[in-house]
């Protein structure tokens, strides 16, 4: 329950830098620990003490099959990270054409639309 | 065979032969774009006379493998995409001209088709969001295409939203698969069913509220809606019209369906899913009143119709809700078929005019070089045809009869007010009003009016451009008069498959 607690806490604190923090390398330092708090949190839905990898080899005794963890979840995580590397680079290309324009990282700077 | 892999891969394959290509064929996106829209705008049309379907990806059946699912919603959804990337294709062959890299926005837009066509098709939690990313990532960089210092800070914006909302996603998705162990949206269904059938699993209530909110944001409901009104605008036309048309319901609106309706089994009536119909109906309610008013005060002519985008989606949202309520207290069938049937013939509708609308947004400015609705005045007397257009959709966005947007709204309001929510129906009534007094304000300041400087110079926009407009003001009138027809074909399976949620788990898992 604590490991899941934390990576709420996780997930909070990148949160809280995406929104507080003017500067927008550190706004996208924030997503980047949300998005790493979420990871986490999915790895732990499938972890198991004492865990073995999930291969099936003959002969194998009944016990070893159920310390298997659960490898669907580790996939999903692994999709997840190329994903979160797309979005990243995304991000910092973006982040440096907007440096291009203002000569600054400063959001209250670059900010002029209205929302 | 069956067609439903190829409405993902013929666009993934494009986005992937258009930028490689033009490395020695510099007009391979010019080419290449409008005839592969134009085959998946055929083969979503043709899918209407199919019956609904399933494939298994890799021929492992589920709940195992990946299951790609075409429904009547999903079909409503199909036809909207590929037949609005088409006309938007078709306009940016002229449009775009001012840009350079079009090999590059080409292949961003098929690749956003791609992403589209993947949620609306997909089966699986997963798999919806990995297609739903797709989709966003791709929007992302069109809306920032322009390069310019505008355009960067609402593309940085609408990127950095867009990424809370997919962690909140991916959050809701881990927990699902936390409690129900699938990943599979017919077996979660069933496993939700028959585990808790009485009872809400609080887990799973936290994974509602994490998909509420994450779909809510890409539909730009109004908690979550501060993106949208600077990425619509700030988008080349044609991509305005594709965001504002499409991306918001097939990624907002269409998810929220499916979770809500087939996943989590509203329509079986199950313990909280009165809470998430409830927020539904608030949030609608919410996006109908800030829209509207924050739409009046608005003299950017896209910005405009980017306010009024949150509004509409409002109306859409609305009629969903008030079928979901009525139907998780257990309320008359027929009252939350009529509410549900109002939001999507209001979504359907929305696909036309507002695409409409921003494509004309284009060749306005296109033609005088503004889109600030102090310069504009008398376009009638310049551009007989982008006026004729424009006001078509104009009336139907406004209700008034008999276009399209005045049915869905009349269906939208009945339900409301037989399903005892007075008081929401008189404020949804007032709010069509104020939709219509901020369309009689384009009217007079861009069509009507005096002729102005900028205006005097103009001329009607070659004909690539105008037919797009012209395909869509037929299917505005169209679509209201031709109910019969469009009806029992388009929207009534998609409203069954909201109410019906055992016929999908049936059709799924066999």
């Amino acid at each position: 329950m604590t490991v899941y607690f934390m990576c709420i806490v996780l997930l909070t604190m990148g949160l809280y830098c995406l929104v507080a923090k003017k500067n927008i390398v550190k706004k996208i330092l924030g997503i980047v620990i949300m998005d790493y708090a979420v990871n986490l949190y999915i790895i732990i839905v499938g972890y198991k003490t004492g865990g073995v990898a999930p291969i099936i080899e003959p002969n194998m005794p009944a016990a070893t099959l159920e310390r298997f963890v659960d490898p669907l979840t580790q996939a999903l995580v692994l999709t997840s990270i190329v994903i979160g590397l797309g979005v990243l680079s995304l991000m910092v290309a973006m982040c440096i054409r907007l440096y291009e324009k203002h000569g600054t990282f400063d959001m209250s700077v670059i900010s002029k639309l209205r929302g | 065979m069956n067609p439903l892999p190829l409405y993902v891969a013929i666009p993934l394959g494009a986005a992937f032969l258009i930028p490689l290509l033009g490395v020695w064929w510099k007009k391979s996106g010019e080419t290449l774009a409008p005839l592969f829209t134009l085959i998946l705008a055929i083969m979503a049309i043709v899918q209407v006379t199919r019956p609904a379907a399933v494939y298994h990806m890799g021929g492992w059946a589920p709940p195992v493998g990946i299951a790609l699912v075409s429904d009547g919603l999903s079909t409503l959804l199909l036809i909207a995409i590929n037949v609005v990337g088409f006309l938007c294709i078709l306009f940016s062959l002229k449009y775009m001209q001012m840009y350079t890299g079009l090999t590059k926005y080409y292949s961003l837009f098929m690749l956003m088709v791609a992403g589209m066509n993947g949620v609306v098709v997909s089966g699986d939690l997963f798999n919806l969001y990995v297609f739903l990313e797709v989709a966003s990532i791709a929007s992302y960089a069109l809306v920032a295409f322009g390069v310019g210092a505008e355009e960067l800070e609402a593309g940085f914006k609408y990127l950095i939203l867009g990424s809370v909302a997919s962690v909140m996603l991916l959050f809701g998705i881990g927990t699902v698969y936390a409690v129900t162990g699938s990943l599979n949206m017919a077996d979660v269904a069933q496993e939700i069913a028959m585990r808790f059938g009485g009872e809400m699993n609080p887990a799973l209530l936290l994974a509602g509220a994490f998909f509420l909110m994450g779909f809510g944001l890409k539909a730009a409901l109004v908690p979550f809606h501060a993106w949208l009104p600077d990425a619509h605008p700030s988008a080349p036309a044609p991509i305005s019209a594709m965001l504002s048309g499409v991306v918001i319901k097939s990624l907002g609106i269409y998810a929220i369906c499916r979770i809500f309706f087939n996943v989590y089994g509203i329509s079986t009536g199950s313990a909280g899913s009165v809470i998430f119909a409830n927020a539904m109906i608030a949030f609608a309610i919410l996006s109908i009143i800030v829209g509207g008013l924050l739409a009046i005060g608005q003299w950017d002519y896209k910005r405009l119709l980017a306010y009024s985008s949150i509004g509409q989606i409002g109306y859409v949202m609305l009629g969903i809700g008030v079928g979901a309520r009525v139907l998780a207290t257990g309320g008359q069938l027929s009252i939350a078929g009529l509410a549900i049937l109002g939001g999507l013939f209001h979504l359907f509708n929305h696909v036309a005019f507002k695409s409409l609308l921003f494509l004309s947004s284009g060749a306005i400015q296109h033609a005088t070089g503004t889109r600030d609705m102090k310069q504009l005045g008398g376009l009638r007397e310049r551009m007989p045809i982008t006026s004729f257009t424009t006001n078509m959709a104009a009336l139907s966005i406004a209700g008034v009869p008999p276009f399209s947007g005045f049915w869905s709204k009349l269906l939208i309001l009945i339900a409301t007010i037989k399903a005892g929510h007075i008081g929401i129906a008189i404020v949804a009534i007032i709010f069509a009003f104020v939709t219509l007094i901020y369309y009689i304000k384009v009217q007079r300041e861009i069509i009507y009016g005096t002729v102005s400087n900028l205006v005097e110079k103009a001329r009607e926009v070659p004909a690539l451009m105008y037919v797009p407009l012209i395909l869509l003001a037929i299917a505005c009138v169209g679509m209201g008069l031709l109910y019969p027809v469009v009806g029992p074909r388009v929207l009534e399976p998609a409203r069954d498959a909201l109410m019906n949620s055992a016929e999908y788990i049936q059709l799924v898992l066999g």
